[in-house]
């Protein structure tokens, strides 16, 4: 299968949000690369005719009733945020919008 | 967001983007390109708790107060999908004459973001619960110059009487989770542009959503803007009626993505399509896909292509402005939910639901139609101007069906086209109209007095009858001072007077005008004009 | 007070029961060892002290008060530091959630608090569960108690150099690809990997939420079996939880502990072995084996040709759910928060964290699944991992329509020397080919030690179909039967 490059490395980087460093890039293009190549071996395997599976145990509609159940207290969840401020999580300066 | 990399070529535009682009009317549009048109359309429904957690979905509580592991994705926390919302979802999609996935499964969608806790977010991707549905959409009256491709039932040439629909095609409805809510802080009219931070709000994050998809809607030609609006209204209508949502744009609990673009005439192939984001109300449903069809042709005679992207609409400025671009878009790396197992609604499950539909607009409509005496025209101008709930409930406030649309399709839409308001956002119920209304038939008021009152109202001034007592608002009944009035007029306008004698009734008008003028107004025209008629013919 | 330590659970709770000795009186005494021991091994990443001894201060009030005490009241345990305990600092072995205090319980301690037992701390692990040595953690690597150069196996590696090295008779573990079952072989414990959905999974820290399951680990078989009956059961609060009765595994750790195997059919995996497989460990196995078919049951020997793919199955698949469950540590509402000096940008904020808060191995296995799940590779890569998991599948239900269980070493060599391998993923990984299988298939899969290799302990792996964990549990506990003595009683004295 298909190799992977250190450029290919920083977007699945970027796209992880992972700001890895030059010297983190070159080890993991080469570590990746070997790791992808050892794997390779699945697309010999299945034939188009196999159901992938996506849960060892097959359930379906598990559901809950629309009941309430308890939420959690603010003050400690904002306790444990990095910053917070008025009742709300404090996050730096969004560059972009997404959604 | 996603800045460019290695992998996601961008595309330049050619210089001549640096010029600024001059957007072509309308007529121009339709003159050279049919535009195709999508709607993306997200509905929170009215659960008692969240998506997949127990916390309340509520709307305008303290911030972060309704947030749990589950919700707030905290490590380990595992969610666990809400019956009631799956069968709301279901409940849609068959109201919207979908086919019921027997067997369907969540996915990830994976994208950063702070107002996503858990930097995925539960929907469906190739598995959509519902798919294959329809919406017959009625049309506003009036004429429809083309044919929409052939999916206009009735008379495309819009004579009075026939109807005039589309079927919009829908390609899916599925369930997904809402995001949080950020506020933007330091910038300029807290928008993201320029702030310092954000604060979140996770309250919203988890709650329900079900998101309808069109199939693209071809062929709809200079009624786009028009057929969008009604897709909206109508759906809107449909779910309201379905008791699942309280589907109010204004509060986001609806909100549409709109999807344009154009194919030139005579091209075999569509255009590149923009999506428009914020779209908050009916209105501007209509306002952007006007917006958008006008600038795409501006481009586009430009000799520019379209990029595709999302494009965020201005209720202020009624334009639409670059967001993302799609080019360098993400790769949501999709991938079936694995801590969540999948949905085979069995066919008892359903059935049970199909007998839980209450009865839909469209069978509503039908119904107080007849009941109403409408015809077809009446009642898709009725429909066009979205006063069905409206006139519904003043007759149910005692008007009589004639007068209660009469003043909801004359004066108040009037009144809120010229102020740039829906209809429903008119500050003057539908009982209060009734009330006015009941003051015409027993006489108390004539059809300008009673506009006058609608206006006291609609200015914040109370109730009619505070209106009427406050602005001394009431008809002259004393006959006495009419019948001075109407003596004055005939002594002062004595040739007039003569041709009635003669028997020219049509020239009382005249006589009945000037009493009218005496009197300010404050007399009913018809019992002058009996006044001034005994006297004639008495005299 | 020393011997406290020595004594499988289900003697302590005994003594607790009638009075023997106060459940303060043995919590005390593995405080203490821990005290004297951990600084070599490493195992805890969080000692309770004070929260142990108040535990242990209740279930004697309860005595006292004359309740009728759960089967394992009183007995101290360790919890893998990948399971959320609500007040107690969890951190799944990383820098990016140093410092976070949970506000709520794992359902399994939930669990373990009902039944009495007497949390001492939180055990170290690789981080996130993603290594085999336990020399992914951000805290060091704990040490195999057998040989302090050595590595206690991972991920659950504190947890099984606790229990092998005396500081708790029992420990929680947590099993996505062996990281239950692979340290306890290491350490000559018993572990137990349960069906997929026996075991809650709610509260704990995700990896790869379709592989992950917590379960037991104990000295002998039976209290491993006492402590899996304490964890296990549907639980609301997990959608993929299984609604169906407990196994009744004590009961079988019992009857195999009788060393009768008459009527049962054993097959041994045929694709386990060979290449990459210590001689040492091959020939214990094979004795074992032996041993099994003398106390009555068939040995018979099963292809199963698709676990040769386990490992590049697992390899995607775990990979990618994690890159997925790993998004949400973004430095936004729990854990580090780096560079964020009021002028950074939220992306370089959440770029920067999340590059200093994970070691190596959890980045590169969020970029292999960042890759596989990639639009132009999906299918190649994570679809195909899938549909090699249903093939896996068949060859366990091919393989048990003519046999009870299926047995293997559990780990292709013994505990392996702290440093050369962790600079080589691929050989890392290649220590987790034989467990790999049952996670893939959602199969019970049980490690019970049964020799030694080169003075190192050496495990047998016992498979069973879905739900048959009691056919684990029989067949090991009549292996442990089997033994002149235990196999940790020849471990070096710490």
């Amino acid at each position: 299968m298909s190799t992977i490059t250190r450029d290919e490395v920083a977007h699945l980087a970027h796209l992880a949000r992972l700001a890895v460093t030059d010297d983190e890039l070159d080890t993991f293009a080469v570590q990746l690369d070997v790791i992808l190549s050892s794997v390779a071996s699945i697309a010999d395997v299945a034939a188009n005719d196999i159901l992938p599976t996506t849960h060892a145990v097959p359930l379906t509609n598990v559901l809950r009733a629309d009941e309430p159940g308890p939420s959690l207290n603010r003050d400690t969840v904002l306790l444990a945020a990095p910053a917070a401020e008025g009742g709300r999580f404090r996050v730096p300066r969004i560059l972009d919008t997404e959604e | 967001m996603h800045p460019p990399s290695s992998m996601t070529p961008v595309v330049q535009q050619p210089d001549a983007v640096t010029a600024p682009i001059t957007p072509r009317s309308f007529d121009q549009v339709i003159a050279s390109y049919q535009p195709v048109i999508g709607l993306e359309t997200h509905i929170e429904l009215g659960t008692r708790t969240k998506m997949f957690c127990g916390c309340a979905a509520a709307f305008g509580d303290e911030p972060n107060t309704n947030i749990c592991p589950v919700c707030l994705g905290l490590p380990g926390a595992l969610p666990v999908a809400n019956a009631a919302a799956v069968e709301s979802a279901i409940l849609i999609g068959l109201a919207l004459n979908c086919s019921i996935a027997s067997w369907c499964r969540f996915a990830r969608k994976n994208y950063f973001y702070p107002d996503m806790p858990k930097n995925f977010q539960i929907s469906q991707y190739d598995e959509p619960l519902c798919f294959d549905g329809w919406l017959d959409v009625r049309l506003p009256g009036g004429s429809v110059d083309e044919d929409i491709d052939g999916r206009v039932d009735g008379n495309a040439n819009g004579s009075a009487d026939q109807p005039s629909s589309v079927r919009i095609e829908i390609e899916r409805v599925h369930m997904e989770e809402d995001t949080g809510k950020s506020l933007h802080v330091g910038g300029a009219t807290g928008r993201i542009h320029g702030a310092t931070h954000s604060l979140v709000d996770y309250n919203r994050a988890g709650i329900p959503l079900v998101e309808i998809v069109t199939k693209p809607i071809t062929g709809t030609g200079e009624r786009a803007p028009e057929v969008a609006r009604a897709y909206a209204t109508q759906l809107r209508d449909l779910i309201r009626a379905l008791g699942v949502s309280d589907v109010r744009m204004e509060q986001g609990s609806m909100r549409c993505d709109v999807n344009t673009s154009l194919q030139p005439i005579g091209a075999s192939e569509w255009g590149t399509r923009t999506e428009t984001k914020n779209v908050n109300s009916l209105r501007s449903v209509e306002r952007a896909v006007r917006s958008e069809m006008c600038r795409q042709a501006g481009v586009l005679d430009a000799g520019i292509r379209i990029v595709q992207e999302t494009r965020h609409f201005h209720e202020d400025t009624g334009q639409t402005t670059s967001g993302r671009s799609k080019e360098e878009a993400t790769d949501y790396r999709y991938f079936p939910e694995p801590d969540l197992v999948p949905l085979a609604p069995e066919t008892a499950w359903v059935d049970s639901l199909r007998e839980r539909l209450p009865e839909l607009p469209a069978e509503k409509l039908a119904r107080l139609q007849a009941e109403w005496g409408l015809a077809e025209k009446d009642m898709a101008a009725v429909l066009g101007a979205d006063a069905v709930q409206l006139i519904a409930a003043t007759i149910a406030a005692g008007a009589t069906a004639e007068a209660a649309r009469k003043w909801w399709l004359g004066e108040l839409a009037r009144r809120a086209n010229s102020d740039g308001v829906e209809l429903e956002g008119l500050a003057i119920t539908p009982k209060q109209v009734a009330e006015v209304q009941q003051l015409v038939d027993r006489g108390s008021l004539n059809d300008k007095l009673a506009r006058q009152v609608i206006e006291g109202v609609l200015a914040g001034e109370g109730e009619p009858s505070q209106v009427v007592a406050a602005r001394g608002l009431e008809v002259v009944s004393d006959t006495d001072t009419l019948g001075a009035a109407v003596d004055a007029a005939i002594a002062a306008n004595a040739d007039v007077a003569q041709k009635v004698r003669d028997g020219k009734v049509a020239a009382a008008g005249a006589l009945v005008g000037a009493v009218m003028k005496t009197t300010k107004g404050q007399a009913d025209a018809q019992t002058v004009r009996t006044l001034i008629l005994e006297r004639l013919s008495a005299s | 007070m020393t011997e406290f330590i020595k004594l499988p659970a289900a003697e302590l709770a005994g003594l607790v029961a009638d009075g023997t000795a106060s459940a303060r009186d043995i919590t005390q005494a593995h405080l203490d060892r821990i005290t004297s021991t951990d600084e070599r091994l490493n195992a805890f990443v969080t000692v309770d002290a004070e929260g142990a001894l108040a535990t242990a201060d209740a279930v004697d009030a309860r005595r006292a008060a004359g309740e009728q005490l759960p089967a394992l009241a009183g007995v101290p345990i360790a919890v893998k530091d990948i399971v959320v305990t609500n007040g107690i600092e969890t951190t799944a072995a990383s820098k990016i959630l140093r410092g976070w205090i949970p506000p709520y319980d794992a359902t399994i301690v939930t669990k373990l608090r009902a039944a009495g037992l007497v949390p001492l701390g939180k055990t170290n692990l690789d981080e996130f569960a993603m290594g085999s040595s336990t020399e992914n953690s951000a805290f060091g690597p704990s040490h195999n108690p057998w040989d302090l150069a050595r590595t206690p196996g991972g991920s659950s590696g504190g947890s099984s150099a606790a229990v092998a090295a005396y500081q708790a008779p029992l420990a929680i573990g947590t099993d996505t690809g062996g990281s239950i079952r692979q340290p306890a072989s290491l350490t000559g414990i018993v572990g137990h990997k349960p069906t997929y959905g026996g075991v809650s999974r709610s509260g704990l820290v995700a990896y790869a939420s379709s592989l992950d399951q917590a379960g037991p680990f104990g000295r002998t078989v039976l209290d491993t079996a006492l402590l899996h009956e304490v964890i296990a059961g549907h639980d609301p609060a997990d959608s993929t939880s299984l609604d169906a009765p407990v196994p009744a595994v004590a009961d079988a750790a019992r009857v195999g502990a009788n060393g009768d195997l008459t009527g049962m059919t054993i097959g041994v995996v045929s694709n386990l072995s060979g290449e990459g497989y210590e001689p040492g460990v091959v020939s214990v196995i094979a004795a074992t084996v032996a041993q099994l078919e003398q106390m009555g049951a068939k040995v018979v020997e099963c292809a199963c040709p698709h676990f040769d793919y386990a490992l590049a199955a697992y390899y995607l698949i775990a990979p990618s759910e994690c890159s997925s469950n790993l998004a949400r540590f973004d430095a936004m509402r729990y854990g580090l928060r780096v560079g964020d000096d009021r002028q950074a940008s939220l992306e370089a904020v959440m770029a920067g964290t999340r590059d200093a808060g994970f070691g190596a191995e959890v980045k590169r296995r969020i970029i292999i699944g960042t890759y596989a799940l990639s639009a132009g590779y999906y299918d190649a890569y994570y679809g195909q991992a899938q549909k090699v998991r249903t093939l896996i599948s068949r060859d366990f239900a091919t393989a048990f329509s003519g046999c009870d269980v299926l047995v293997s070493p559990t780990s292709p060599i013994v505990a392996f020397e702290l440093g050369p391998r962790a600079e080589d993923p691929m050989a890392m990984y290649a220590v987790d080919l034989c467990t790999l299988p049952a996670s893939l298939a959602g199969v019970p899969a049980i490690s019970v030690p049964c020799g030694l290799s080169g003075g190192l302990p050496v495990g047998l792996q016992i498979m069973a179909p879905v739900l048959a964990d009691d056919r684990c549990y029989r067949v090991a506990a009549a292996v442990e039967a089997s033994l002149n003595s235990p196999v940790l009683a020849t471990a070096p004295q710490l």
